[in-house]
């Protein structure tokens, strides 16, 4: 090959090269792009829309005296209660896999197996499952504690995953010395490896607590009205939740249903970059202490 | 008398082992008591799918014993509510896949490319940015992709193109393709950082480019890790539910024109149910019926990617 040919082609290389990361950063330039769009225009459609009056008001057939009370409070409710159910049962599970079962036999592989399988299943199917069995079949009718459960099961399998890394994180000579003091098993999980897994837990205690506020369409099966007058009173209440809400204004062809549910998104918005920043300032003081 | 006093001391360590393992009285019975409570809540998860299965495949019996799988999976017409009625799937599914194939066609370039510049590329301060802004992108709940795609993307689209619907399928696949965009990016840059490093130096020391590097060694010996990333995608997209409710519509034609309204199998099952449909109906139960196959396309899609990604693994481990 001559010089000249060689010289060509080297050009030719960092064109190319040059080309490319570009390509790479205008692609991420993009998604950022497309992020602060979205921000904005909920923003600039609900700005007017906010004030205590829209928060503290139930919904109306009037736009301009519609408001997320209900919702408010039917999202409060879900969320407690799935927190209540999923959170204990989850930490359970991951315990069992990581401390007590550390050695794989078939049925913890199956496990293992199932819950990496229920975390791809469609959130719509598990709202069938919770029509079928909570709503139908224990006659819990179209309750909020129909809604808990339900969102529990979706969530449990990112809570079991998110837990078990936490676990998997904490080295074994905590367990180890812990044991040699003469600490029964339970013991040492409960008084050294929990605490030493806390923060990992927490964060994924708050992600997935913060799917199960944005999550609508299992609630939708299991029948969450939209059109609710009052606040959930006990487990058995019906009830409405601020994903529904925002679901149905959007779906309404008035223009001041599309602002009510421009606001609705907002407040959603704010409590879940909230609960999200929480997260990450957690796992950084985590990852600091390490 | 050597033997007697061995076998005696053997008996008293043996003894005082058993003690040790098995400490008689309350501590021990909560010991056991926490461990099959744990177990309990393990085996909870298994329970869940046996419950979905069961749940789906009764309902969906029940169906079938009224119309006929064949009329379901291959009929071209799906009109359950009204006279004369007709349970052909067939425009759900292709419905679903144009919804799917159009978010594929946005997220999968686009994210693999933001993947690569994560791992390949960007500075620590850029990814410092990038990273959170991708993690909230994921965050978002899809009925607000819903609420962007009507107010946002169908009436940009409808500026462009007038003959676009209200509710069109362009718009639905557009907002689920934005949705999945981080879990490709994430993913895909995953699977790239995992590449050791010596792929990557051996290739600069034999004079390669950044981009021959990241191009040529890195991204195909991450391969399988990416694909994994794809199908999970992809089978997130065939779930959807809202936000292709809101944006592309309840219109269950066969047409393959983005442009038009369709619907879904997800937002079917929405809406109907919506209204107050009684259990033991036909109605009630072909909720059921599209359930059932979109849990199979999903199951198959997901099973498919756990395979990938543990392929991905024996390579580099």
């Amino acid at each position: 090959m001559s010089i000249e040919r060689y010289r060509k082609r080297l050009t030719a290389r960092g064109v190319k090269d040059l080309l490319f990361t570009n390509l790479c950063f205008v692609a991420t330039l993009v998604g950022i792009f497309l992020l602060v769009v979205l921000l904005y225009s909920v923003f600039r459609d609900g700005r007017q829309r906010l004030s205590w009056e829209f928060l503290n008001s139930f919904p109306s057939r009037f736009p301009e005296k519609a408001g997320i009370k209900s919702a408010l409070f039917g999202s409060l409710w879900v969320v407690v209660l799935t927190g209540a159910i999923a959170v204990p049962t989850g930490i359970a599970a991951a315990i069992y896999l990581e401390e007590f079962q550390r050695r794989r036999t078939w049925l913890t592989e199956l496990i293992q197996v199932n819950i990496s399988n229920l975390a791809g299943v469609p959130s719509i199917v598990y709202g069938l499952l919770g029509l079928a069995v909570f709503v139908r079949w224990m006659s819990l009718d179209r309750s909020v504690i129909s809604g808990a459960l339900t969102m529990a099961l979706l969530i449990l399998p990112m809570l079991i995953t998110v837990s078990q890394e936490a676990l998997k994180a904490v080295p074994d000579s905590y367990r180890e010395g812990s044991l040699a003091l003469g600490a029964t098993q339970w013991q040492t999980i409960y008084r050294q490896v929990l605490p030493a897994a806390l923060p990992g837990i927490l964060t994924g205690v708050i992600l997935s607590l913060s799917r199960a506020l944005g999550e609508t369409a299992p609630l939708i099966l299991i029948g969450a009205v939209s059109f609710v007058r009052f606040v959930p009173e006990n487990l058995g209440s019906s009830f409405t939740v601020l994903p529904i809400q925002i679901f149905n204004w959007t779906s309404q062809p008035q223009k001041g249903f599309q602002e009510a549910a421009a606001a609705g998104i907002i407040v959603l918005l704010v409590v879940l970059l909230s609960l999200n920043a929480a997260a990450i300032y957690l796992r950084h003081r985590a990852s600091r202490h390490a | 008398m050597i033997p007697a006093r061995a076998s005696e001391a053997e008996r008293m360590v043996r003894r005082g082992v058993d003690r040790f393992r098995r400490p008689p009285g309350p501590g021990w019975m909560l010991e056991t008591a926490i461990r099959w409570l744990c177990f309990g809540a393990a085996a909870a998860s298994i329970l869940t799918t046996v419950g979905i299965v069961f749940v789906l495949v009764k309902e969906a019996f029940l169906f079938f014993r009224q119309v006929s799988p064949v009329e379901f999976f291959t009929g071209t017409r799906w009109a359950p509510l009204f006279q004369p009625r007709s349970f052909g799937v067939i425009p759900l599914i292709v419905g679903t896949l144009m919804i799917t194939v159009g978010a594929g066609l946005i997220a999968i370039p686009l994210g693999t490319l933001v993947g690569l510049y994560l791992s390949e590329y960007a500075s620590l301060r850029v990814r410092a940015v990038v990273k959170p802004a991708l993690e909230i992108l994921a965050g978002i709940p899809t009925v607000v992709y819903g609420y962007f795609g009507v107010f946002i993307v169908t009436p940009l689209l409808r500026v462009f193109f007038p003959q676009v619907e209200v509710f069109n399928a362009a718009s639905g696949a557009i907002v689920v393709g934005i949705m999945i965009l981080p879990l490709v990016s994430s993913l895909c840059e995953d699977a790239l950082t995992a590449v050791p490093r010596s792929l990557r130096e051996g290739a600069y020391a034999l004079g390669a480019t950044k981009f021959e590097v990241s191009w040529r060694t890195v991204f195909p010996a991450a391969l399988s890790g990416i694909m994994a990333s794809f199908v999970l995608a992809l089978s997130r997209a065939i779930g959807e539910t809202m936000a292709v409710t809101l944006a592309a519509g309840m219109s269950p034609k066969l047409t393959f024109n983005p442009a038009e309204s369709i619907q879904t199998m997800t937002a079917y099952i929405v809406q109907i149910s919506r209204g107050d449909t009684p259990a033991g109906t036909v109605e009630y139960q072909t909720i059921f019926a599209v359930g059932i196959t979109l849990f199979a396309f999903t199951m198959v899609m997901n099973i498919l990617a756990i395979r990938l990604v543990k392929r991905f693994r024996q390579v580099y481990s």
